[in-house]
């Protein structure tokens, strides 16, 4: 057998042998030159199109001396409404002091008032006498400190998930969860009135984004429809093709609480991970103040990653994602907010602990906040000129104006002399600020009303009465 | 802290040869890098060998107006093939294992997918964590190490054990006591938790809180941050300053803000990942230039003008440059001089990241800028972070008055991103004072200086001891080179053995063979530990064979440039 093939080899090898003989020379010499090009093209240096410019030296001297750049930054007018930032002087708790006025405070997320619970302050500067302030590295490399992991430990307790993992940062938190799993190819569908931190973490992804309307389930399925007959075209890529929901518990931007049991429905219909920011949310909805997922009964598996701040609720700093190791572990390697920055300086954790510890010994304190959201959302109605926008339940409403003056510039203006008007009378209010030119939804110009527990129902009434005054008087 | 009176006074500064500096180079190379022999034995040191030494000192020298030495020595070829067939071993053992597992012979330890969701499409690509679970997970423990003091001279380090093969720690409850720590970014030991610092940031927090709850530009401008936004401006010598909660999130969301389409990014291929983040998240086209290497940024500069943007062929808005003062994982100070004579001959502008030089360099701590004797105003962003010399957190930006104006109403941070702590900030505060000497003591000039007395002896005696030390002599950051994979984790157990805290880095953080032990080194150490350090340094390297040294330096701008890096953005 093995002679056979050898034989067969070798009669092939004659016969090129015998055609190379009868070529005509004229065909020989052709197919030399061939060869020789090709030997030519391989070994020739690759160039790029730019290099071919038959640019002299001196006329390269000139372009680079004629060449005059924009300056670094526009410069900016003296009266850019976000130029001259408020004041605070002191702490910005319950009475805050704006601009020299004492007001009340309507504007600081502390929905809980543990800014300035002395237990808080106390369990901080225990932390404060035994490490120090700053931890001087990240994660990694000796900035896991004790406190980070009984954080750790007590959030993934706290809210019923195998997992937490925190971050020095709240912005950073989402904005690092996203990519560490959404890379470029995936999809995500998000909502339009997505945070800005949602939207720099999908742009850090690089993935494919699906805007749908805000808080619109009919329009969510219609793109997993189109997704899924996408799929069924090619369904090589779609076994690869990671897909996730990207929804806020309750947004910053509108104070509309997601429909969370719909859009469950929707994750395991199409087979979409379902990714939640609770950065509002938590501490606030729910019986125990664990969020989206307690407020609408869900089981806290089915969703995929919950991601929150601390610097709301457990008036702190930094963030967390909690959810299944399975999920949750991998950004210990590939979340870059939490392996390229130093971790969380102790003090800050260790009175996130404590305001963990307030929220467990008081679980009334989030009936006490939702009774005085339903107060003010009740109070704030029919105000002439301006409209209500949030849910029920949400602690940090926008009012907008009924209609608009016609320019965004003028409506923020006369939303000013709101807040102008109010902060007079001992009422601190807020505009919501975005920055126009990179949101990719613009929400309409708004004034935040911050609810806390701290509030009294007096001062709520008295809050409500002096914006309807304000209304009045500079809308009419 | 108090200095030590027998070691000579500037040892390595002072005696250290002048060749090429300022001359033209007798030798010159394509790279621009003069060979210069140096004859003279600096550290009255010779391993067998005549000491020679190529010195790294670029064409332009004059510019400098005091040596700069930073020197690479070669991979030695042997260790180069053992290395790449230690990962061979590590790589084919990890596939029988993969195969083990996939068969059930070995127990899976890493968590699994949902029952419900197995039919969704897998979360993470297989090949995504071969290396975790085959290479890193062998010497994780070498990470993460959990602490229980301050991050001083010494620290406490929880003691915990694996019972299956570092998959899950367990907390034996333990404390060790008193582990060296030569991890921790504490250059100029302000990380305390006494002292003046100390008591002024619990006066704050008492008066304040902890939290602020709320943003720059609505309810989170606290008269400290405007107090500590003069003060930074003053330490930076600069029109004036703004401050944010997190110095990786101050590069991520402010050069956003100051470039976008149209611009072009140069960036070096070692920027630390915030400003690589920064720079992608701009929408700007990124080009990368060799690790300090001046030659391959002014032929992106020369390019960049003369052909203006691909395709559309208009001239770029503007170019900003993307520098680090120190690198973290080269020990290599950045050639600020050279880069400024650029920048201004190009028209283009430069953003500096100070994060580990700030404190760290210069007479009394003002970074870089300072250290080469430079002017802060060439430099058109001063950016830098509060964590590492100052023991807080956060960072900053310095420059003129028009940029941060504009960034007070532009940066992402100030819009979005919660403002700073108030305990944080006085910890800053205190801390910035001191060292500015307002405290009416020379404390904090003690502390820069016994830094870079601290720095120079550490690295000199590692280097007379044979390793092979990347960087600048005078750079606090002191990466040892390890080079195998196995010498990492056994480095790092055998460094903890005798209590001594050591942060060891290997691929992706550095290039593949080039896995390295880091040693930051801090005010705070005192001669005595550097000297406990050095000692058992040396005993775990002749156990581990590190002393790879030859005293053959390569010249940085040699070395292999990893194309992969980075990619070019065009979106």
């Amino acid at each position: 057998m093995a002679a056979a093939v050898g034989m067969g080899q070798q009669w092939v090898l004659v016969e090129m042998v015998q055609a190379f003989y009868e070529a005509p020379a004229y065909h020989l010499i052709l197919e030399g030159i061939l060869i020789l090009w090709i030997i030519r093209l391989l070994f020739s240096k690759t160039y790029k199109l730019q290099e071919r410019s038959d640019l002299t030296p001196k006329e390269k001297e000139e372009l680079i001396e004629e060449w005059q750049p924009e300056p670094l930054v526009p410069p900016v007018s003296k009266d850019h409404p976000a130029l001259n930032y408020s004041v605070v002087s002191g702490p910005p708790s319950h009475k805050i002091i704006v601009n020299g006025k004492e007001c009340i405070n309507f504007a600081s997320f502390n929905f809980l008032g543990l800014l300035d619970n002395e237990r808080v302050k106390n369990a901080a500067q225990a932390s404060l006498r035994k490490y120090g302030v700053g931890t001087c590295g990240p994660r990694g490399f000796y900035g896991t400190f004790d406190v980070h992991l009984e954080l750790e430990d007590r959030l993934a307790k706290f809210m019923r998930t195998e997992e937490s993992i925190i971050y020095s940062y709240g912005f950073a938190t989402i904005a690092s969860a996203i990519p560490a799993y959404s890379k470029r190819g995936d999809i995500v569908f998000v909502d339009e009135a997505a945070c800005f931190a949602i939207q720099k973490g999908l742009q850090a992804s690089r993935s494919n984004i699906k805007l749908f309307k805000h808080n619109d389930m009919a329009d969510l399925e219609q793109l997993l429809k189109e997704q899924e007959i996408e799929d069924q075209k090619n369904p090589r890529k779609a076994c690869v093709t990671r897909r996730f929901i990207l929804v806020e518990g309750l947004y910053m931007n509108t104070g509309d609480i997601c429909p969370l049991p719909e859009l469950i429905k929707l994750k395991y219909k199409y087979k979409v991970r379902i990714f939640l920011e609770e950065s509002l949310s938590f501490g606030v909805l729910g019986e125990h103040g664990r969020g989206v997922t307690e407020h609408f009964g869900i089981n806290v598996d089915d969703i995929d990653l919950i991601s929150a701040n601390m610097e709301n609720s457990l008036a702190s700093i930094g963030g967390f994602c909690c959810g299944r190791s399975f999920v949750i572990d991998h950004q210990r390697l590939s979340g870059q907010g939490y392996c390229f920055s130093a971790s969380l300086p102790p003090l800050l954790a260790a009175a996130a602990i404590e305001a963990l510890n307030i929220m467990e010994e008081n679980p009334d304190i989030f009936q006490i906040l939702r009774e005085k959201c339903k107060r003010i959302h009740k109070a704030l109605q029919r105000i002439s000129g301006l409209i209500v926008v949030g849910d029920l339940f949400s602690p940090a409403l926008h009012l907008q104006l009924e209609e608009t003056s016609g320019s965004r510039e003028n409506d923020m203006k006369l939303l000013k002399r709101i807040v102008d008007y109010c902060m007079n009378r001992s009422i601190a209010l807020t505009q919501a600020r975005y920055l126009e030119k990179e949101e990719k939804c613009l929400p309409p110009p708004s004034i935040r009303v911050v609810v806390t527990v701290e509030q009294t129902e007096e001062e709520l009434d008295k809050a409500a009465s002096i914006i309807r005054e304000a209304a009045q008087s500079v809308l009419n | 802290m108090v200095a030590d009176p027998k070691r000579p006074e500037g040892a390595g500064r002072m005696e250290r040869p002048e060749q090429g500096l300022g001359e033209p180079d007798s030798h010159p190379r394509a790279n621009g890098c003069s060979l210069t022999g140096c004859g003279a034995l600096r550290n009255g040191y010779v391993r067998g060998l005549p000491e020679t030494e190529i010195h790294h000192i670029a064409h332009n020298g004059g510019l400098y107006k005091r040596p700069f030495n930073e020197a690479f020595e070669e991979t030695p070829m042997l260790v180069a093939v053992l290395t790449y067939v230690g990962y061979g071993v590590l790589t084919l053992f990890g596939y029988l294992r993969d195969f083990l597992r996939q068969w059930k012979i070995e127990k899976c330890n890493h968590a699994s997918e949902r029952e419900e969701q197995k039919d969704f499409v897998p979360l993470y690509q297989d090949f995504e964590n071969f290396y975790t679970r085959n290479l890193y997970m062998r010497i994780r423990d070498s990470w993460n190490r959990p602490i229980c003091s301050v991050p001083g001279a010494k620290v406490d380090m929880m003691e915990r054990l694996s019972h299956d093969y570092n998959w899950t720690f367990t907390y034996t409850g333990r404390v060790i006591k008193d582990v060296i720590n030569m991890g921790s970014y504490n250059y100029l030991g302000f990380a305390q938790n006494t002292g003046i610092c100390k008591e002024a940031a619990a006066k704050v927090l008492t008066q304040y809180g902890a939290g602020v709850c709320s943003t720059r530009q609505e309810m989170g401008n606290l008269d400290k941050h405007e107090e500590l936004e003069k003060l930074v401006a003053r330490f930076l010598g600069v029109e004036a300053a703004m401050t944010y909660g997190m110095g990786f999130s101050t590069n991520s969301m402010n050069i956003p803000a100051l470039v976008g389409k149209g611009c072009l990014i140069l960036s070096d291929e070692l920027n630390h990942a915030s400003l690589v983040l920064g720079a992608r998240l701009s929408g700007a086209t990124i080009r990368i230039f060799k690790h300090n290497n001046m030659q391959s940024l002014e032929k992106l500069l020369r390019d960049a003008i003369v052909h203006g943007q691909p395709r559309t062929r208009r001239p770029w808005k503007k170019i900003l440059i993307l520098v680090e003062g120190i690198y973290s994982m080269e020990g290599s100070i950045v050639r600020l001089p050279e880069v400024i004579a650029l920048k201004k001959k190009y028209k283009s502008y430069l953003y500096l990241d100070e994060a580990h030089s700030i404190g760290a360099l210069g007479l009394t701590g003002r970074g870089v800028v300072e250290y080469f004797g430079l002017n802060p105003e060439d430099v058109d962003v001063m950016m830098g972070t509060f964590t590492k010399s100052f023991g807080a957190a956060g960072g900053y930006i310095g420059g003129k008055k028009e940029l941060i104006d504009y960034l007070r109403t532009h940066s992402h941070s100030a819009v979005y991103a919660t403002s700073l702590s108030p305990p944080v900030m006085e910890q800053i505060l205190t801390s910035m004072k001191c060292i500015m000497g307002e405290d009416g003591t020379t404390f904090g000039k003690e502390c820069v200086q016994q830094l870079a007395e601290n720095t120079r002896y550490f690295r000199r005696r590692l280097k007379e001891m044979g390793f092979i030390i990347y960087g600048n002599e005078d750079s606090p950051v002191v990466p040892l080179m390890l080079y195998m994979p196995a010498k990492i984790g056994a480095f790092g157990r055998e460094m903890l053995k005798r209590n001594i805290g050591v942060v060891v880095v290997g691929f992706p953080a550095t290039p593949i063979i080039e896995s390295r032990a880091r040693f930051c080194v801090s005010a705070a150490h005192t001669k005595e530990i550097l000297d406990i350090v050095l000692k058992e340094l040396d005993e775990v390297a002749d156990l581990l064979q590190l002393k790879y040294s030859r005293h053959r330096l390569v010249p940085l701008l040699d070395r292999p440039f990893d194309e992969t890096t980075y990619e070019e953005t065009e979106d």
